[in-house]
Formats: structure tokens, C-alpha cells, sequence
């Protein structure tokens, strides 16, 4: 059997290509064809490799050998592709939802300039991210990782004329290394001790240590692998980039910043669960950090206007829910809310772009409203996909997060604190979700009414940008100056090839999480069962808890489920309540809870905690470092006006003939000096 | 000498070539009206061929002595000053190709600048032939006249704008801060003869074993060893012998500058290490704290600093004290109490990948210079990639290998130096370098930013010549290519690290 896996990313690569060196000359739909053929045929192939896969019925990873890498001394390394249950579960989902999400921006992106970029740039990203789920080792799956965080900078900066988005694509970037160094020096740690990063090796080598043994280096690895995966899938403490990253296109958002790139951290660690596995004390710091991850975005997601950042906090909180099941070693679980999380959170990207979209550019919550009627497919569709992530039955998100919130509390490493704070969370996403709902949909359309629509109405997308954008950029880059009709009037439904895609991702989100009903509510839970042979090779004995453990005593798992959708349905009313029964609530509500509200409001000032912690005293010292030196009067930010500017420099330049010299030739021998006082110091015999 | 017949000169046949051809430029040069100074360039390179060719022939003797089923032996010349051995032969070749890139780099550089001479080849040649000195010596009055030539050389090649101020300032000090470093560099190598009585880097070995041994006073040892170290700190710009590097790099020509920041610093790391390695490494248990210290210190000095630049010349020039900053790590981790030879194969993989990343950075600014701008203020660079999109792509390609990212070459360099971190147990350094990698992205994604996400100042179009465009072609492939196919790089530079020699040099060069 070859399944020739190595095609599934190089067609993207292929597109990207093509589309990158020729598409500037390329007409609009030829961009377009090129995207999505290349991007279909990967799809269609991964779906032919998944199906020979399961028809060869082996219980083992199909592993596949391109070329050798590198090799030093006794280390190896491999291209290879690596293909078991849980790589197909991924490499189905970017390449379905990948596909889907390029369709529906054929729609979303045509009137912008840049088009084939965006494309070249999209189809980047699929080749890294497939790199990365079908890599054979680590190291290959670490330029993946820092591949996609390529792709993911260049398309948050895609609308590079706004300020902001600039910013964001390089604090995405930044922050991201912070977590890949830590898992680099996780990498390095494995190859210290096993000698190899291949997978196969590293987890066989690992798999026959006996219970208890080098649980210690084991924790380390796996602490500094979580750093990796909490920069990637943007948990506590480094989510930050994540709200930012929405200043991209809204398809970039579904697809990289929902669907697929930030849940490789979660995949990483399901891919490492041997190693978690027999790190007890590092589950219990990714189900600690899935947890507090999950709450903290979710109160924050309460208080938001921007329908986008509405989404993002939750998609960082429903991250925190994967990384909890990590924690608790129910990787199936995590794997099943990942999936149906692709589907329904890419639903909502979409559908918020489609809201977008109709608006010409508006993303203030509090200027739309009464929607329902203006958009009824995009509406429908967005109101299955609330209804997934609200967890409401017989929906996906239902399914899966029960599944997690049982595995909290019934698992080996979990707890029932957990589930309370799981159960508190699902409440709380369900109150935004059906705020943003309720919000966009119901009521009367604001737009027209709120304080001066012309200037503050799209401030962040149109006043600004408009003058700056170059010429050629239209509708969402530069809003307001494209192509659109605006105001009331102006809303309109989304082309066909737009709402195609939204209709296959709702129907999705209701029945993709049918795969994985459990045995209590009469299903046959088989989606655990799938990937059962991943999860449960290398364990140790007794270690991981067989699929059902029995639970002899404490409620069961129906009265879980109930109390799941109790919440959900918690959530729905009080939305109800204060946003469409009596919309005057809601304000009285911000002004009650006063101080509680500003701390929400502003984020819990996290971002404004690391820029004095992290970022200014960086930037002092830089100007410290420098300050003797000629740079005082060049560093920019310093120069205020040229005229102080000018004599600052004619100033500097006059220090640096004359005296300068000596005084950098002072600092050679004081330099020299330390170095002979300190030999001395350590005391010479 | 044992096994080899072809005489002295043979081993000295590139460092001849060069000096050869350079002196043939300057006199051709005297022929050529102003409009076929092309032609140095190309007497130049064809020197640098012929020297290569040289370098060949002495790499065929190693793979002889390997068919022989021999183990590798360096070659002795002229009363043992000169040792070629595969080490000193991966310099060559590492100077070569970097002087012949920056000739590709220079022709129209200088046409714009206006100025066009022959020297300028003769002068590169020069110091390539001080540089090889400074590989290939077993002597220390042969590495100091090595370095010399290259410092003379690079002295007048920072200056060579003369009608520019900044170029002029930046020589001057570089001059005068040279002279300063290599006077304290001197004294620490008299003091070596003094306790060794010899000036052969084997005989000062031994006679540091002995003086090192327990219960014998250390102070004059030490003295040698700070004065030296405190040299050998300034002309690899570490922190805080750094100074001259921002300002001779912003002030030299671009392609000088570039030059510098690879060939120079190559050859002075393999005159550190030779030093460091072949003749103080029974020093290892009082340097590596020293090293520690200044390693931070260049990490920190550089990587903050870069912080702030808007010129991107003065910017790259922080940038590589960081560099700096990382290839130290290797030397501890080689160096260490428990010393790990991925420290030092890591330097060497190192200085190979930074010579083509960095070169194609100066590369792509010296390609911005036209008359009316210099194009070395950040802001020159915005919006480049829709002026020149392949140069703008290359110039990422670059930023990233710089910021090690996979499957890019410079990625290689931190990751068996950090390796080694980690197997020879410095943790805190591991960490405090990832955390300094981190920083870095920052400066670099500065630039990044604006090439991509700015609008360009005007529409003037970026004119490339054709000897850029090879010069380009070539760093940006080599920066690739070594990213995905390391395979042979790496065969070729743990070839060059089999150099049986005395013990201590075979433990830590394993």
C-alpha cells in the first residue's frame, strides 16, 4: 500500500505556486480555479488515502518514507508522513474545511485588491498545516508549526494598511516563538534522552519504560511541550495574540484562527500522549490551564461589541474546554470537540463575515439588529451553528462538550472542581452566543440611529483606512470606499458561492457530532472507538482507565448531560431576557455591575499588564543599552520634530569625532577590567 | 614534513594566488579607463577561482591520506608556523565564497557610489589572505600578522567612500579602536611566549598544562588569558567590545559592510577558536565563566538594542553582536566541564549558514542605493514588495533564516548550539537564549513589515544588475537549500571538525 501521502500538502504548495509567481497577470477566476482545484485535489486525495487506510483495517500508523533529512552522528532525521486515526481526523478536517472556507472567499475577496495574494498566501498555509498534522517526527512537525505561524502573520497583516493589523500579524508572530522555543527545548530534551524525534521511536522507546520510570524528565518534556501548544492554541498566559489576530479577513479567522492552526497545540499534545500520559503532574497543568483558559475568555467574551472578538474570545474559551480533556488524558475527547468545534466556530466565522459583508464592513455589534429577515440563509445558518457551540441537543457542540464535561469528572486525573467550572463556562457561552444572536438578528436595525454613523460607525474600518489604502483594495480593507451599498438599505444576502459553503458547515454542525453519541443517550460512541487504537498504544498498564469506567457511586453521566443543557439553557434565557425581551436590561445591567463591567471591558488590562511587565521595559532598555552610544538622536520615537532632530544628530555626530573614541576606548579596557578583576576575584593560587 | 612532498609552497599556494592577482588588479587597474573598471571585478574573481582551485588540491591530499586509511593529519609548512588542516580548509572555502559574492555584490554598488577603483578588489584579496592566516596559523606571530592584513585591508575598506563622512568617521574609529584592541591582543600573546617560551600554539599548550597544574601560582596564565580573550572580544564584536561594529557597519559601503559582518567575523571566530582551542584549552576551567559572562552580555547588548534602530545597516549591525551572542553558547557547551562537540560542530554550521543570510541581507540594501538615496534607513524599505517582489520574498527568506525559523538554514546554526546547551546541561543559558531568539523576531519582523505591510514612498523602480541578481540568487538559494537538504552541508562541516591533533584539541573536536 503507498498511498503517496507526501501529495497532500505539496498540491496546496503547488497552488501557492502558481498563484504567487504568475497569478498578479491572472485573471480574478483563474486565481480562483488555480485555489480551489489545488486545494479540492487535496482533499480528494486525503479522502482516497483516509478511505484505503481504513479499508487496509491495519491497527497500527501507515508510515511513510520520502527522503532522509539529516543525519548527525547516531541522530536521524526523516521527511516523513505519518498517518493513524487521529492524523485522518485532522487532515480530513483542514482539507474539508479548508476547502469550504477557500470557496466561500472567492466570494468574500473579490472586490479587494491583492487577490491572488491572498490566495498564494492561503494555499501556504494549507501546505504548512497539512506538514503538520501528516509529519512523521517532531522536527517535522516544528516547521510546519513555524510555517503556518508564516502564513498566519502574512494573512492577519493581509489588509496591511490599517495600522492595527500590521501590529497584529507581528504580535501573532512574536508571542508564537515565545511558545515554540519551550517546545524546542522540549525537542531537544527528547533527543538528549531518546536520541530520536521520530514519533514511532520516541513513543516505543518511551511506551516500554516501566510505570513510574524518568517520570520526572518526562514532566519537563511535557511542561515545555505545553508551552509550545499554549502559544499555538492561544491558552493562558499567551492568548493575547489571538483577539488581535482577528484584524485579518474573516475567512483567515475561520479557517486559521478557529478551524485549524490554533488547535495544533491541541493536536500536539494528543499526538504526545504517550508522554503526557505518564506525566501526572503535567496533565494537571494543561487541565488547569484548559480550565482557567476557558472561564477567563468566556467572562470576557460576555462584554464585547465587535461581533469578531466576540467569536475570538470564544474560540480561545472552547480551546480551553480542548485542553482541559487533554488534561484529563480523554484525547478522544478533545479530538471530537476539536472537530465539531471546526465546523460550527468556522460556521460562525463565516456567517459573521456574511454579516459583515451585508453591511459593508460593520462589525459593531450595537449597529446592527434585525437582521433576520435582511439575511435569512446567513441567519439560519449562524443560528444552527449558536445552537452547536450553546450545546444544545441533538446539535454537535452538545455531544462533544458533554463528552469533555464527563471526562472532567469521571476521568482518572479529573476532578469535579473541573466540571463546575466546565458547567459554569458552558452557561456563560451560551448567554454570549445568544447575546450575539439575539443582537445582530432581533430587534430593530441601529445602524441608521447610533451617534454619527459617518464618522465613529467605521472608524476602524473605513475613516482611516479609505485615505491610506492603496488604490484597488475595495469592500472590507477600505469598507466603507468599496463597492457596497451601505446604510439599511444597502443590506443584502451573500452571493451563492458564500452561502454554499454556510449551509454545508450548518448541516455539519448539526450532524457531525451524531458520530460520537455515547452508549448512556443510546449511542455507540464511535468516535472514541476510532480512535481508540491511537490513544491506547503505549499506554501503561493500568495507567489510562479503560473507554467505560465504571463509576459506582456519584451522579451518573445523564444527570451531567442534564445539568450541561440546564446551563445552556440558563444562558438562552437570561440572553432572551436582557437582549430581546427587555433590551433596556442590559444597560441597566453594565451600570449595576459598575467596576465588575470595566475590568471585563478592558480585558482584565492583560494586554496593558504586558506591556509594562514585558514590552516597555524591553524597549527602555533598548533605549538604555544605547544611550551613550550616537544612537540617543536617530532612535526613532525620540525624534520629536526635525529641527531637534537635526541638532540632535549634528550633536552626536560632533561628540562621536572628538570624544567619543576615547570613551569607547574606555569601554574596551573597563570591559577588560572587569573581566581581570573577576579573575582575580575567583582567586588566583 | 611527513607525507607530503609537494612542498611548502604548495600549502601556501591560495594565500600566493590571491596576493598574486591582488597585485595584478592594482596594476591593471593603472590601464582601465573609467568605463571597463568591470574588469578588476572579473581579475578579481578569477582569483579567487584560482585560489579555490589551490584549496581543492589540498583538500585532495586529505581525501588521499583518508583512502590510505590514515587518520587525518594537518600539514606543516615553513618551519610548522603554517598548519592546514581540514578546519583551516573549511575556512578557506568559507572566505572564498564569501569574497566572491560580495565582488558580485559590489560592481554597481560602487558605480552608483562613484567610486570605482581597483583597490577595492585588491584590497578584499588582501584581507582574504590575512583572513586564511588567521585559519590556517600554528604560530602566533603568523596569526597576528594574519589578522593584521585583514584588519589593515578592512581598515581602508570602511573608508572607501571618501567623500562620504560617515564612511570616513567610521574608518577613523574603527582604525583607532582597532589599533587600541590589537595592542592589548599583542600583549597578551607576548605574555603567552613569555610562559612558553615558544610561539608554536602546541609547545604554549603544553606549557599552559603545566603552569595550569595544581598548587602553581595562575596569575601570570590569567593576565595572558584576559589580554588575549580581551583582543580576540573586539574583533568578534562581542559586548562590551563592541562598539566600532555599528558605526563602522553603518558608515562602510554596503557591500563592505556585509562582507565584514560574514568573512571578517568568520575569520576572526576561527582565530578565537584556534587560540581558544589549540593553544589555551587547557585554560578551559577559567575561560568558559569568562565566555558565560560575555555571551549574556552580547546577547542582551545586541538583541535589545536592535530593538530600536531605524537604520537597517546599524540595525544588522546589532543584529549580528546577537549572532555573536549565539555562537558563544556553542563554544561554552564545547568548552564546558562536560564538553559537548555539537558546541563547536554548531559554530561552524553557524558561520556557514550567516555568511549567505547576511550577506543577502546587505545584498538587498545595497541594491536600494541609487543616487538619490542611500537605502539604509528602514523606511526606505517600505513597500518593496511591490516594487520587487522577488527581492522583497528573498529578503523574508533571509529575516526568517536570521530568526531561525525551520526549514530555513540559520535555523540550523541555533539548533546545535542549543542542542548542546541542553546536552552539556546549561539549562538557564538554553533558556536565556530562547527567550533572546524570541526578542529578536521582533527586529527582524520590523523589517518584514515594512516590505510587506507599507506603501512604498515613491514608484521608482528597483534597478538590479545582473552580478546582484547571481549574488542573490546564490545567498538565497544557499539559505534555502541548506534549510531542506543539510544533508552534505553537514557532512562537509564534521569533516572539516576530524582534526587529530594534541589531546585536548581530539577531546573536544570529536
Amino acid at each position: 500500500m503507498n498511498l503517496h501521502l507526501v501529495a497532500i500538502p505539496l498540491l496546496p504548495l503547488a497552488g501557492a505556486a502558481i498563484n504567487g509567481l504568475l497569478g498578479k497577470r491572472f485573471p480574478r477566476t483563474l486565481v480562483a480555479t488555480v485555489a480551489l482545484a489545488f486545494t479540492a485535489a487535496s482533499f480528494l486525495w486525503a479522502v482516497w488515502a483516509a478511505i484505503q487506510f481504513a479499508d487496509g483495517g491495519a491497527a497500527g500508523p501507515y508510515i511513510e518514507h520520502f527522503a532522509t533529512w539529516m543525519q548527525i552522528g547516531n541522530f536521524q532525521a526523516e521527511y516523513g508522513f505519518y498517518l493513524d486515526h487521529l492524523s485522518m481526523v485532522m487532515m480530513l478536517i483542514v482539507t474539508g474545511v479548508g476547502f469550504l472556507i477557500h470557496v466561500y472567499s472567492v466570494g468574500y475577496m473579490w472586490e479587494e485588491g491583492g487577490f491572488y495574494r491572498f490566495f498564494c498566501y492561503l494555499n501556504l498555509f494549507m501546505f504548512f498545516m497539512l506538514t503538520l498534522v501528516l509529519a512523521s517526527n517532531y522536527l517535522q512537525l516544528f516547521v510546519g508549526w513555524e510555517g503556518v505561524g508564516l502564513a498566519s502573520y502574512l494573512l492577519i497583516g493581509f489588509f496591511f494598511w490599517r495600522d492595527s493589523a500590521a501590529a497584529a500579524g507581528k504580535k501573532a508572530f512574536i508571542v508564537n516563538r515565545i511558545g515554540d522555543f519551550t517546545f524546542l527545548i522540549g525537542l531537544f530534551l527528547l533527543i538528549k534522552h531518546f536520541g530520536t524525534l521520530d514519533f514511532a521511536s520516541v513513543f516505543s522507546k518511551i511506551g516500554v519504560l516501566p510505570t513510574g520510570e524518568a517520570t520526572g524528565l518526562l514532566t519537563a518534556i511535557a511542561l515545555m511541550l505545553l508551552g509550545g501548544a499554549c502559544g499555538k492554541s492561544a491558552q493562558l498566559p499567551l492568548y493575547v495574540w489571538l483577539p488581535d489576530a482577528m484584524e485579518g479577513p474573516t475567512p483567515v479567522s475561520a479557517l486559521i484562527h478557529a478551524a485549524t492552526m490554533v488547535t495544533a497545540g491541541v493536536y500536539m499534545i494528543a499526538r504526545s500522549h504517550a508522554i503526557f500520559d505518564r506525566a501526572p503532574m503535567a496533565l494537571l497543568v494543561v487541565a488547569i490551564i484548559g480550565c482557567a483558559t476557558a472561564l477567563f475568555a468566556a467572562t470576557i467574551g460576555l462584554v464585547q461589541h465587535d461581533i469578531k472578538r466576540v467569536l475570538a474570545y470564544s474560540t480561545v474559551s472552547q480551546l480551553g474546554y480542548m485542553v482541559l480533556a487533554c488534561g484529563v488524558a480523554a484525547y478522544s475527547a478533545a479530538l471530537f470537540h476539536l472537530m465539531t468545534h471546526a465546523f460550527f466556530k468556522a460556521l460562525l466565522f463565516l456567517g459573521a463575515g456574511s454579516v459583515i459583508h451585508a453591511l459593508g464592513g460593520e462589525q459593531d455589534m450595537r449597529r446592527m439588529g434585525g437582521l433576520r429577515k435582511k439575511i435569512p440563509w446567513t441567519f439560519w445558518s449562524m443560528t444552527f451553528a449558536t445552537l452547536a457551540i450553546a450545546g444544545a441537543p441533538p446539535f454537535a457542540g452538545f455531544f462533544s462538550k458533554d463528552e469533555i464535561l464527563w471526562r472532567a469528572f469521571s476521568s482518572a486525573h479529573g476532578s469535579w472542581v473541573f466540571w463546575l467550572i466546565g458547567l459554569i463556562t458552558a452557561g456563560l457561552t451560551s448567554f454570549y452566543m445568544f447575546r450575539l444572536w439575539f443582537l445582530t438578528f432581533f430587534g430593530d436595525f441601529r445602524g441608521a440611529q447610533h451617534e454619527e454613523p459617518e464618522a465613529s460607525g467605521r472608524e476602524r474600518h473605513a475613516s482611516d483606512a479609505a485615505s491610506a489604502a492603496p488604490p484597488g483594495h475595495g469592500a472590507h480593507g477600505a469598507s466603507a470606499a468599496g463597492g457596497h451599498g451601505h446604510g439599511h438599505d444597502g443590506v443584502h444576502e451573500s452571493p451563492p458561492i458564500m452561502l454554499v459553503p454556510l449551509v454545508i458547515l450548518a448541516i455539519l454542525s448539526l450532524v457531525g457530532g451524531w458520530v460520537g453519541i455515547p452508549a448512556v443517550l443510546g449511542g455507540g460512541n464511535h468516535f472514541e472507538k476510532f480512535l481508540a487504537p491511537v490513544f491506547e498504544a503505549y499506554a501503561t498498564a493500568g495507567e489510562t482507565a479503560p473507554a467505560s469506567p465504571a463509576e459506582p457511586s456519584g451522579p451518573s453521566e445523564m444527570s451531567l448531560s442534564l445539568a450541561a443543557t440546564g446551563a445552556a439553557l440558563v444562558g438562552f434565557l437570561l440572553a432572551w431576557w436582557m437582549y430581546h425581551r427587555r433590551p433596556e436590561l442590559h444597560v441597566r445591567a453594565r451600570q449595576r455591575l459598575g467596576e465588575l463591567y470595566r475590568v471585563l471591558d478592558h480585558k482584565y488590562w492583560i494586554d496593558e499588564i504586558y506591556g509594562a511587565v514585558f514590552v516597555r521595559p524591553l524597549i527602555g532598555l533598548s533605549r538604555a543599552v544605547l544611550w551613550r552610544g550616537v544612537d540617543a538622536g536617530v532612535i526613532d520615537g525620540t525624534v520629536n520634530g526635525s529641527a531637534t532632530a537635526a541638532r540632535e544628530l549634528s550633536d552626536s555626530v560632533r561628540h562621536m569625532q572628538s570624544g567619543n573614541i576615547r570613551s569607547y576606548a574606555g569601554w574596551v579596557a573597563a570591559g577588560a577590567a572587569c573581566v581581570l578583576v573577576y579573575m582575580i576575584w575567583l582567586g588566583m593560587r | 614534513m611527513p607525507g607530503f612532498h609537494r612542498g611548502d609552497y604548495l600549502l601556501a599556494l591560495p594565500m600566493m594566488l590571491l596576493t598574486l592577482f591582488a597585485l595584478g588588479v592594482l596594476l591593471i587597474d593603472l590601464l582601465l579607463d573609467r568605463s571597463s573598471k568591470v574588469i578588476n571585478a572579473w581579475a578579481a574573481f578569477a582569483g579567487l577561482a584560482f585560489s579555490a582551485a589551490a584549496v581543492h588540491n589540498i583538500q585532495r591530499a586529505f581525501a588521499d591520506q583518508a583512502a590510505r586509511g590514515e587518520p587525518s593529519s594537518p600539514f606543516f609548512a615553513f618551519s610548522g608556523t603554517l598548519m592546514v588542516d581540514r578546519f583551516a580548509v573549511f575556512f578557506f572555502y568559507l572566505f572564498l565564497a564569501a569574497a566572491a559574492i560580495t565582488i558580485l555584490m559590489s560592481v554597481r554598488y560602487l558605480e552608483v557610489e562613484d567610486e570605482h577603483h581597483g583597490e577595492y578588489y585588491a584590497l578584499i584579496l588582501f584581507s582574504v589572505v590575512g583572513m586564511m592566516c588567521m585559519a590556517a596559523g600554528n604560530d602566533l606571530i603568523l596569526l597576528f600578522i594574519g589578522l593584521e592584513l585583514m584588519a589593515v585591508s578592512t581598515y581602508i575598506l570602511v573608508g572607501f567612500l571618501r567623500r562620504d563622512r560617515r564612511s570616513n568617521e567610521a574608518a577613523l574609529k574603527y582604525l583607532l579602536l582597532g589599533a587600541f584592541s590589537s595592542g592589548i591582543f599583542a600583549y597578551g600573546l607576548s605574555l603567552l611566549y613569555g610562559l612558553a617560551g615558544s610561539t608554536n600554539l602546541q609547545q604554549i599548550s603544553m606549557a599552559l598544562g603545566n603552569a595550569m597544574a595544581p598548587g602553581k601560582a595562575r596569575v601570570v596564565p590569567a593576565v595572558a588569558l584576559v589580554t588575549t580573550a580581551a583582543g580576540l572580544f573586539f574583533k568578534i564584536a562581542a559586548v562590551p567590545f563592541h562598539q566600532w561594529a555599528p558605526d563602522a557597519y553603518e558608515g562602510a559601503p554596503t557591500s563592505i559592510t556585509g562582507f565584514m559582518s560574514v568573512a571578517g567575523k568568520a575569520s576572526a571566530w576561527a582565530l578565537l577558536l584556534r587560540i581558544f582551542l589549540f593553544a589555551l584549552g587547557p585554560m578551559r576551567p577559567l575561560y568558559v565563566p569568562i565566555l558565560v559572562f560575555v555571551a549574556i552580555a552580547t546577547m542582551t547588548g545586541g538583541n535589545l538594542a536592535a530593538l530600536t534602530q531605524s537604520n537597517v545597516k546599524r540595525l544588522f549591525a546589532y543584529s549580528s553582536i546577537a549572532h555573536v551572542g549565539y555562537i558563544m553558547l556553542g563554544l561554552i557547551a564545547g568548552t564546558a566541564f562536560l564538553p559537548n562537540p555539537d558546541g563547536i560542530r554548531g559554530i561552524l554550521v553557524y558561520l556557514l549558514v550567516y555568511t549567505f543570510m547576511n550577506l543577502g541581507v546587505f545584498g538587498v540594501i545595497a541594491s536600494l542605493r541609487r543616487r538619490d538615496i542611500i537605502g539604509d534607513e528602514l523606511d526606505d524599505l517600505n513597500g518593496l514588495f511591490f516594487k520587487a517582489p522577488t527581492e522583497a520574498v528573498l529578503m523574508l527568506t533571509f529575516l526568517l533564516s536570521l530568526a531561525g525559523i525551520p526549514p530555513l538554514a540559520g535555523f540550523y546554526g541555533k539548533y546545535f548550539i542549543f542542542l548542546a546547551l541542553i546536552e552539556s546541561g546549561h539549562y538557564a543559558l538554553a533558556t536565556l537564549a530562547v527567550i533572546y531568539v524570541a526578542v529578536s523576531a521582533y527586529y527582524y519582523l520590523r523589517v518584514a513589515n515594512a516590505m510587506f505591510m507599507r506603501t512604498a514612498g515613491d514608484r521608482v523602480p528597483v534597478t538590479i544588475s545582473p552580478g546582484m541578481w547571481a549574488g542573490l540568487a546564490i545567498t538565497g538559494a544557499a539559505t534555502v537549500v541548506i534549510g531542506i537538504y543539510p544533508e552534505p552541508f553537514l557532512r562537509m562541516v564534521n569533516w572539516s571538525m576530524h582534526v587529530a591533533q594534541n589531546p585536548t584539541v581530539a577531546q573536544l573536536l570529536r
